[in-house]
C-alpha cells in the first residue's frame, strides 16, 4: 500500500478508532457514567458538524447550534405520545400533533430539517465572510432561540419538553457519531470540498480560476446543518427531555471551543477536540454537583467549567491557533505528508501560516497573492 | 404616558446605546477588531458600584471610572496584544470566549440572583409627573451622552491625539510611517472606551439597580446590532446606529402589546441579517463602500 493510501486510511480510521475507544470504555461503565459517555459522543457529533462548515470553509458560524435545536425539538415532539403532546403543549399546530415517529424516522427527520433550515439560512448568508458572517450567524442563533423560547405553537416554549423516549444508548450514540465522521470524511474527499478549501486559502485566487465559492460554501453549510440536526435528535433521545436554553449560547461556545482546541481544519482535530474536551466538560459538570475522585470528594463552584473552557479556548487561539492536532489529519505527518505551503505564502492577514479558524483569506493582499495563486488551489494531497 | 413621554424615554435609551456603541467603535476604529468583552467591562463597573456601596456616592463613581478604565486596559494587554496581527474574526471569537468566561466568573463571585445597587435613587423620581411621566434619570442620560459625545468630537477633531487616532483609523501602517506611536493611540482608545463604559455602568445601575452576571452582555449585543446597522467602519455612523437601535427598541417596547413584545428580538436580528446581506457596510454608509464578501 502506498503512503498516500495509508494516509487516506488513517484519515478515516483515526477518528473512528477514537470513537470506538470511547464506546468500548462506555460499555464497561456504570449506568450514570454511561450517560456522560453518551453525552460526549453526541457533543463530538456536533463538533464534527461544525467542522464540516467552519473547518472546510474558514468562515465562522455561531449559528450551527440553531440547526441542532431544530433537530432536537422536531425529533422530541414527533416521538412523544400524542396524548402527552395534547396535555403539555395544547397550542401546538395541527401538523405537529399527529404522527408518532419511530426512533430512526425521527433521527432522519431531524437531519432533514437541519439541512433544510441551513439551506434557507445559507442561501441568504453564504456571500458573507469574516466579521459579517460571524455577526449574521449569531443573529440566526438569537432568532432561533427567541422563536423556540416563545412560540408555543411550534413547541414547548420556555418550558422543558419531557417524556421523550430515551432511545439513544451507547450503541446508537457510537453509530451516530461514526456516521457523522464517515460523512465528513467522504465530503472532504469530494471535489466540492477541495474547491471550498482552495477558497479558504485564498478567496481571490479561487474565484480567479472560476470556483463558485458561494455554491460550495452552501453545500458545506447544508451538510453541516444536517449533521447538527441529526446530533440534536441524538441529544434529545439520550436525555429524554430538552429545554431551549440547552441548545443556545453555552452549547455554541463549548462546541466551538472543542473545535478550536482540537484543530479546526482537520477531521481528526474536530473528533479529538470534541471527545477530549467533552470528557473534561462531563467531569467538570459532575464536579460542580459534587464528585469523588480517588476517595477524595469535593464540589467545584457552579460556573467553573465555563471559566476553564474559556481559558482553554482563548489560550488556544493565542498560543496554538492550529489546535492540538496542528490542523493535521491522524498520523498525516508520520506518514509523510508535507505541510501545505499555501498558508505560509498567503496567510490570512494574520501571522504567516497560522492557519487558524479564521483563515478566510478575504483580507489577504491581492498584490502579494498573485505569484501564489497557482499553488493556492493545489491541495497538499499528492 | 403620553407620546412625549415615550419619545423622551426612547431618546434616553438611544443615548445610552450610542455611548455603548462609542465604546465598541473607538477600539474598532483603531484596531479593526470587535471587542465583545466590552460588555463585561460595563458589568465589572456595575459590580464595583455594588462593592463600594458604603462609600460616598461621588467617590464610588470616580472609582467606577478607574475600575472600568483599568478593566479595559487589562483586556488590551491580556487579549488584544497577544492577538495582534490575528484576523478580526479570531479576535471576535476570542473576546466572545473572554466574555463567556467572565460571565461565569461573575456568577461564582456575585451569585446568580443579582445584587441591588441603591445609588442616586432620587434620580428615578418624577421630574414631570402625571401624563408625561418624565424621570430625572432620563434627562441625566441624555445630558451625559451629549456631553460625552461632544467631548469626544472635540478630542477627535481639535487635539493632536484626536488627529493621531483618526490617522490610525484611516490607515494604521501609513500612520506609523509618519511617526504616530500606534501603541499609545491604541492605549488611549482603550482608556476612552473604558471611560464611556463607566458612564454606561453608572447610568444603567441608577436606572435598573439590579446587577446580574449578564448585565453588560445584554447591552453590548444590542449595541453591536446598532453598530452593524450604522456601519462599523465609521465611528459617527456606528454611534448613530446605536442610537437608532435604542430608540426603536424603546418605542416598540412601549407600543407593542406584551405578547408580541417577546418577538422584538427576532425582528431586530432579522433586520441585522437583512442589512448585512444587502448593505454590508451599514445602512448609513454611502453606496459603494468597500465590504468584505465573496
Amino acid at each position: 500500500m502506498t503512503r498516500s493510501r495509508l494516509r487516506l486510511a488513517a484519515e478515516l480510521l483515526g477518528p473512528l478508532a477514537l470513537v470506538g475507544v470511547v464506546a468500548l470504555v462506555a460499555a464497561h461503565l456504570s449506568t450514570s457514567d454511561q450517560t456522560d459517555a453518551i453525552n460526549v459522543l453526541v457533543t463530538a457529533t456536533i463538533v464534527v458538524g461544525l467542522y464540516v462548515f467552519i473547518g472546510n470553509s474558514g468562515v465562522i458560524s455561531f449559528g450551527q447550534i440553531s440547526f441542532a435545536a431544530v433537530g432536537a425539538f422536531a425529533a422530541g415532539i414527533y416521538t412523544t405520545p400524542v396524548s402527552t403532546r395534547q396535555t403539555t403543549m395544547p397550542d401546538l399546530f395541527g401538523f405537529l400533533g399527529r404522527p408518532v415517529l419511530t426512533n430512526l424516522e425521527s433521527l432522519l427527520l431531524a437531519a432533514g430539517l437541519g439541512a433544510l433550515f441551513a439551506l434557507l439560512v445559507g442561501l441568504a448568508l453564504m456571500r458573507l465572510s469574516g466579521l459579517a458572517a460571524g455577526i449574521a450567524t449569531f443573529a440566526v442563533l438569537e432568532i432561533t432561540y427567541n422563536i423556540l423560547a416563545n412560540w408555543e405553537k411550534i413547541g414547548p416554549g420556555p418550558t422543558t419538553l419531557a417524556s421523550v423516549p430515551v432511545t439513544t444508548g451507547v450503541g446508537q450514540a457510537t453509530i451516530g457519531c461514526a456516521v457523522a465522521v464517515v460523512v465528513a470524511f467522504a465530503y472532504q474527499r469530494s471535489r466540492s470540498c477541495r474547491l471550498l478549501r482552495a477558497s479558504r486559502a485564498d478567496a481571490l485566487a479561487a474565484r480567479g480560476i472560476g470556483v463558485s465559492i458561494v455554491r460550495h460554501r452552501l453545500g458545506a453549510f447544508v451538510l453541516s446543518g444536517a449533521i447538527c440536526g441529526f446530533a440534536g435528535a441524538l441529544y434529545v433521545h439520550s436525555l429524554g427531555s430538552i429545554n431551549v436554553t440547552e441548545v443556545y449560547l453555552a452549547l455554541t461556545f463549548s462546541t466551538l471551543a472543542m473545535l478550536v482546541v482540537g484543530g479546526s481544519q482537520s477531521l481528526w482535530g474536530a473528533t479529538l477536540g470534541g471527545i477530549l474536551l467533552g470528557i473534561l466538560s462531563s467531569f467538570l459538570t459532575n464536579a460542580e454537583n459534587g464528585t469523588t475522585v480517588f476517595g477524595l470528594s469535593f464540589t467545584l463552584p457552579n460556573g467553573l467549567s465555563s471559566i476553564i473552557f474559556a481559558i482553554l479556548f482563548v489560550g488556544a487561539l493565542m498560543l496554538f491557533p492550529r489546535g492540538l492536532t496542528r490542523n493535521r489529519e491522524f498520523l498525516a505527518k508520520a506518514l509523510g505528508e508535507r505541510p501545505a505551503r499555501v498558508g505560509v505564502v498567503l496567510g490570512s492577514g494574520g501571522k504567516p501560516g497560522d492557519g487558524s479558524v479564521t483563515g478566510d483569506g478575504s483580507d489577504g493582499t491581492p498584490a502579494a497573492a498573485t505569484t501564489a495563486h497557482v499553488t493556492a488551489v493545489a491541495d497538499p494531497e499528492p | 404616558m403620553t407620546v412625549l413621554g415615550y419619545l423622551v424615554d426612547a431618546v434616553s435609551l438611544g443615548a445610552l446605546y450610542a455611548l455603548i456603541a462609542v465604546s465598541v467603535g473607538l477600539v474598532f476604529g483603531v484596531l479593526r477588531q470587535v471587542n465583545l468583552a466590552q460588555g463585561e467591562v460595563i458589568t465589572f463597573g456595575a459590580y464595583s458600584l455594588w462593592l463600594m456601596r458604603t462609600l460616598p456616592t461621588w467617590l464610588a463613581i470616580v472609582l467606577c471610572f478607574g475600575v472600568c478604565i483599568a478593566g479595559s486596559l487589562v483586556l488590551q494587554v491580556a487579549v488584544f496584544r497577544p492577538l495582534r496581527g490575528a484576523s478580526p474574526l479570531t479576535t471576535l471569537i476570542a473576546t466572545f470566549g473572554v466574555s463567556y468566561g467572565l460571565e461565569a466568573l461573575w456568577l461564582i463571585v456575585f451569585g446568580p440572583s443579582g445584587n441591588t445597587v441603591s445609588m442616586l435613587t432620587n434620580l428615578n423620581d418624577a421630574l414631570v409627573g402625571g401624563a408625561v411621566a418624565l424621570r430625572w434619570i432620563t434627562l441625566v442620560e441624555i445630558g451625559a451622552a451629549v456631553l460625552l459625545l461632544g467631548g469626544l468630537l472635540l478630542l477627535l477633531f481639535r487635539t493632536s491625539l484626536g488627529m493621531r487616532m483618526r490617522a490610525t483609523a484611516e490607515d494604521l501602517r501609513a500612520a506609523r510611517l509618519v511617526g504616530v506611536r500606534i501603541g499609545r493611540v491604541v492605549t488611549w482608545a482603550f482608556v476612552l472606551s473604558g471611560a464611556s463604559a463607566a458612564v454606561v455602568a453608572v447610568l444603567t445601575t441608577v436606572q435598573t439597580p439590579l446587577v446580574t452576571p449578564t448585565f453588560g452582555l445584554n447591552l453590548i449585543i444590542v449595541a453591536l446590532v446598532g453598530v452593524v446597522l450604522g456601519g462599523m467602519d465609521h465611528l459617527g455612523r456606528a454611534t448613530a446606529g446605536g442610537f437608532v437601535v435604542g430608540f426603536v427598541n424603546s418605542l416598540l417596547g412601549s407600543v407593542l402589546p406584551e405578547q408580541q413584545l417577546v418577538f422584538v428580538t427576532s425582528l431586530t436580528f432579522l433586520f441585522v441579517v437583512i442589512v448585512l446581506v444587502l448593505r454590508p457596510a451599514g445602512l448609513l454608509a454611502p453606496r459603494g463602500a468597500n465590504v468584505e464578501r465573496v
